[in-house]
Formats: C-alpha cells, sequence, structure tokens
C-alpha cells in the first residue's frame, strides 16, 4: 500500500455494504446514500494529511511514555455467575440464550 | 432558589458541623426539581439514595469522624461513568437498560471522599458529539440560552454546573467533551493528563485518548476533585503510576503566581475561523498575564491543522473496535429475530437498532480507516500525524513555555439543530481540543468572557495546557487568570 492516503474516494453503495458487513451494521437504502455523501466529505476532509511530509516519522499510539506497568499475576475478584445473567438479555436457565449458530445461511455470519 | 456553594465550602462547613449534608442535598434536590426541566441536563435523580447516604455523613460528623475532602458535596456524574446506582445508559438504546455491576474507581473514590452521588447527566450518545443533541434522553439546553446547545459531549455535566444544580460534575474527554462545553457555559472543565485518572468504569469510546475528568464552578473546586480521582489504579493499565499528592499541595498554593511563568500563545490559534468574541478574549486573556508578570511568546504547533483529521481518524478506528462488544449477547439491547434467522443477523440487527446514525457513522468511518488496504494509507498515516503533533508541544515546552493559552472552541455556543446534518461541521467545533488528547496533555478551560449574541450574552472559555503530569502550574496559571479575567 502506498502511504499517502488515496484521493477523496467515491463510494458505491456495494463500498459501504462492504464496510457494513466488516462493521455488523445493516444500513437501510437512506442510510447507505447518506454515508455516500457524508462519509466521502469525511475521507476526502481527512485526505489532506497527505500533505504532510511523514518520511522517516514512526507512528505513536499512545501518549504514554512507556508502555503499562506490569502488575503481579493474582486472582482477581470476578463476578458471580448471577450477576453476570443479570446483565444478559435472553437467558436460559444458568445460560446465557443465543440463537442457532451452526447452519446458518450466507449474511448471518455464523459457522 | 439560591444557587449551591462551591464544593469547597461546602465540603468545609459539613466537616466542621457548621451545615449539615443532608440539608446541602435537599437544596440541591430542590433546585434540580426547579430547573433541570428546562434544561434537561440531568437524566436520573437518585432523590431518596442521596438523602439517605447524606443522613450517613451527617451521622459520621456527629461522631467526630472526618467523612472526607468532599463531605456532603453533590455531584453529578455523566452517564458513561459506571455507577451502580441507577443505570449507565450512555444515552444510548444500546444501553437503556444497562445496571452496572460496580462503580467506576473515579466514582469510588468520591464515594471515600464523602461526595453524594445525587444524579446522572446527559451526554452524545457514547460521548461521540459536540452538541449534546445526539441522546436518547433528548437535548440537553445551555442554561444561557435554551435554543442553543451546551456543547458536547459532557454537555449535561456542564449546563448541571452551569445551572447550579451541582457544585461538581464528573465528565469524560476525548476529543474536548469536558473542555469546548465548559467553555459554553461558563464553567471550568478540567481534562487531565491522560493516565492521570483510572478509566476502569468508563464506557469506551477511544481507549487511547478518554480521560475523566471534573467540571465546576471554580478552579479551586476542579484541583479538589482531581486530587481525590488522581492516582494509580490496578485495574485501569494505562493509569499512570504516580499519586495526586502534586495536585493536592497545590491546593494551598492557587493563588501565588507561578514566578516566571512563560505563556506560549500559538499562531495557528488566532485563525480566522474564530468569532469576534474568542479573538479579543484571547488578546485581553494574553494582556491578562502581562499585567501579572507572566511573559507571554508567541510559539507555533506546525502540525496544528491536521489535528482534526488524525483525531477523527484514530478515534473512531479505536471506537469501531472498542464498540464490537455490544452485539446483544451479553448486555444491551438485542433486536427480534425473524424465524431462520441466526446469530449473525443478531449482531448485525441489535447493533443497527441499538446504535444512532452518528455513532454507526463513526463505527463506519473507524472500520473504513482499519479495514485491508486502507489502513496504512488513513490509520497509520494518522499515528504519524500523531506523534508530529506531540512533538509540536514537546517543542513548545521545551522552549521555555510553561503553559499555552488557546481557545477552548472557535465561538460561542451554536443554535440546537444548526450543525446537526453536517458532521464535518462539527467535527470542526474541536479544533482547538483534540492535539491536547493526541498528545495525552493536561488542559482547562476557564471562562473568561461573553460574547452576546441576539440579546443573550454567551460564554467563553480559554484553554491552558500544560506538560504531562503539570497540573500543578496549570492550576495556577488557571487560577490566575480566574482572579484576573480577560
Amino acid at each position: 500500500m502506498p502511504d499517502q492516503p488515496p484521493p477523496a474516494p467515491a463510494l458505491t453503495a456495494a463500498d459501504i455494504r462492504h464496510i457494513a458487513r466488516l462493521a455488523c451494521l445493516s444500513p437501510t437504502d437512506a442510510q447507505i446514500a447518506d454515508y455516500q455523501t457524508n462519509l466521502a466529505a469525511v475521507l476526502g476532509y481527512v485526505g489532506h494529511l497527505r500533505t504532510l511530509d511523514l518520511a522517516g516519522v514512526a507512528p505513536l499510539a499512545t501518549p504514554l511514555p512507556t508502555t503499562g506497568p506490569m502488575d503481579p499475576d493474582e486472582p482477581g475478584q470476578m463476578l458471580p455467575p448471577a450477576t453476570l445473567l443479570k446483565m444478559a438479555p435472553a437467558t436460559d436457565g444458568p445460560f446465557i440464550a443465543v440463537p442457532k449458530v451452526l447452519g446458518e445461511s450466507e449474511g448471518g455470519g455464523g459457522a | 432558589m439560591s444557587v449551591l456553594q462551591t464544593a469547597l465550602q461546602i465540603a468545609h462547613a459539613v466537616r466542621t458541623g457548621a451545615q449539615s449534608a443532608s440539608g446541602t442535598v435537599q437544596q440541591a434536590l430542590a433546585r434540580i426539581d426547579a430547573e433541570n426541566p428546562a434544561i434537561n441536563a440531568l437524566t436520573q435523580v437518585f432523590h431518596a439514595e442521596a438523602l439517605a447516604r447524606a443522613e450517613r455523613i451527617d451521622a459520621q460528623v456527629a461522631l467526630g469522624q472526618d467523612p472526607g475532602p468532599l463531605a456532603g458535596v453533590p455531584v453529578a456524574i455523566k452517564d458513561n461513568i459506571c455507577t451502580t446506582l441507577g443505570m449507565t445508559t450512555c444515552a444510548s438504546r444500546m444501553l437503556a437498560e444497562y445496571r452496572s455491576p460496580f462503580d467506576a474507581t473515579a466514582v469510588e473514590k468520591l464515594l471515600a471522599a464523602g461526595a453524594v452521588i445525587i444524579a446522572k447527566a446527559n451526554l452524545d450518545e457514547f460521548a461521540m458529539g459536540s452538541s449534546t443533541e445526539n441522546s436518547i434522553h433528548g437535548p440537553t439546553r445551555n442554561p444561557h440560552d435554551h435554543t442553543r446547545v451546551p456543547g458536547g459531549s459532557s454537555g449535561g455535566s456542564a449546563a448541571a454546573v452551569a445551572a447550579g444544580l451541582v457544585p461538581v460534575a464528573l465528565g469524560s474527554d476525548t476529543g474536548g467533551s469536558i473542555r469546548q462545553p465548559a467553555s459554553h457555559c461558563g464553567v471550568v472543565g478540567l481534562k487531565p493528563t491522560y493516565g492521570r485518572v483510572s478509566r476502569y468504569g468508563l464506557v469506551a469510546y477511544a481507549s487511547s485518548l478518554d480521560q475523566i475528568g471534573p467540571l465546576t464552578r471554580t478552579v479551586a473546586d476542579a484541583g479538589l476533585v482531581a486530587s481525590v480521582i488522581a492516582g494509580h489504579d490496578r485495574r485501569d493499565s494505562t493509569c499512570a503510576p504516580t499519586t495526586a499528592d502534586d495536585i493536592t499541595a497545590t491546593l494551598s498554593t492557587l493563588d501565588n503566581v507561578p514566578k516566571g511563568l512563560v505563556v506560549g500563545v500559538p499562531r495557528q490559534a488566532q485563525g480566522q475561523g474564530n468569532s469576534p468574541g474568542v479573538v479579543q478574549a484571547l488578546a485581553r486573556t494574553a494582556e491578562a498575564f502581562v499585567t501579572a508578570g507572566a511573559r507571554v511568546v508567541e510559539i507555533d504547533l506546525p502540525h496544528a491543522g491536521a489535528a482534526i483529521a488524525a483525531y477523527y481518524l484514530i478515534a473512531t478506528a479505536e471506537a469501531s473496535s472498542n464498540l464490537a462488544r455490544f452485539d446483544g449477547i451479553r448486555y444491551g439491547h438485542r433486536a427480534t429475530l425473524a424465524p431462520g434467522e441466526g446469530l449473525g443477523a443478531l449482531y448485525c440487527k441489535s447493533r443497527s437498532e441499538g446504535f444512532s446514525p452518528e455513532v454507526q457513522r463513526r463505527i463506519m468511518l473507524g472500520t473504513y480507516a482499519l479495514s485491508s488496504g486502507y489502513y496504512d494509507a488513513y490509520y497509520g498515516t494518522a499515528l504519524k500525524v500523531r506523534r508530529l503533533i506531540k512533538q509540536d508541544y514537546d517543542q513548545a515546552f521545551a522552549n521555555g513555555a510553561h503553559v499555552v493559552v488557546m481557545p477552548a472552541a472557535p465561538g460561542p455556543a451554536f443554535e440546537i439543530g444548526s450543525k446537526a446534518a453536517d458532521p464535518l461541521a462539527m467535527y470542526l467545533e474541536d479544533i482547538y481540543t483534540v492535539g491536547v488528547n493526541l498528545a495525552g496533555l493536561p488542559a482547562i478551560s476557564v471562562p473568561v468572557a461573553t460574547e452576546t449574541i441576539r440579546g443573550k450574552a454567551l460564554p467563553i472559555g480559554m484553554q491552558l495546557i500544560a506538560p504531562p503530569l503539570g497540573e500543578g502550574v496549570l492550576l495556577r496559571a488557571a487560577a490566575l487568570l480566574e482572579r484576573t479575567g480577560a
């Protein structure tokens, strides 16, 4: 890949659907049209970063001067299972209930 | 109905028995009940729980015990910070019914210092916004002009303090979300150094940028609250291995003008996009520092103009990852499936129903920036620019500036709805604040002036920025500005 962003992209509906699938979202046709306009505008704006000379500049992912301090590997407190189950939107006895995973059709994202 | 005292005044009076915590909380609740409906700053109010806690504090005092430096002080908590009291909704349909099983570390520390959690404050959904319009609880209105926004995303916190509902509110600041609403509402907003305050229990938006901080009416109160909530926490691996002793020590010297103070004013802060009131306030702030004996120098932040672009790529990339946990399985909104639909459909439908269009837009942008073929060109480039922005600040401080001053926002509060349809215009509202988050610096917004628009005097805040862990000089410079005005 080149180091510099490409020109402001003309996002097609297919592009938007591809990104949405990666993001686990199901945009409506109206949202897709909105993204084609607004996302493209934002991407066009951020594209001006290409004008900077970034040769030899190392990326900076965190402002911290060092990596996080290491703590002793000691067992901590866990939330009680009943508390965790209380947060779940659907349960089945002592389990969190989920829909069928195996044998899903395309677009279902299953097995 | 009288506005509450400052946190310092309340705590002193409660600790010495001159005033009861119960009376203080009753006064706050009465004011909230009377004033909050018009501005919608607070979304949950804990009448019974707050009064019960205040009574326990009074009982402690009666027994000769010291409840702590925030004894009896009513505090509102931004609703993306976990509390076992009430719900933690993040102003999102996704978490509309979510009850946290634990308190955030910052909340634990407030309680240990004797504070009374009295309410949760409104925000832009998942802290993504600059206006507090994008909330399932409805928009918050600016107390100075109800047709205008309070700023965001900690708009509920800022408006609650400005309206005198509480003397202290906690906010979170990912790209200016404490400082910009503080500016728009005429209150003090402190964003501590990245790592100063534990993020444990703050619902993550962008983990390398997020930081919890106080909104208050005075600089001294901001320092007091910061001294309580700062400090290392094993539950947040990015929390700096430091104490808050230096902030505590500063509290007794706030009135001392820092000797030989050098104040840097960036050329880039004198932009053409500033409103007339902001232009005047910046010039008068520089004059005020000179009058107080400081040396004011012009400095250069050559990459400041790239900060918004870098920020919105990094923040949305991190958000797309952080918000992946909201899938309708373990907690949050779960969609109803049609016959034959499976797990993948559950993820997509739950997320599409649970997140608002703006949150989805940011997830989409972040996903795009991280996707195969675009990662280096967008996200990787933004990380390199982030280093340049941090180096600019490092250079300014190395050249002798103790603090940097610039506006917290390019203008006063804008009208509700005026930027809602243009995401880019809304993002540019953060032009003076995002660089601080990219560099991890401490910064504070202090109200210094007003700009009158259509007969309403709208507050303008000035932002001071210090080197990492420089909250001491930051607070003293801010106190000086608070005393002298602009």
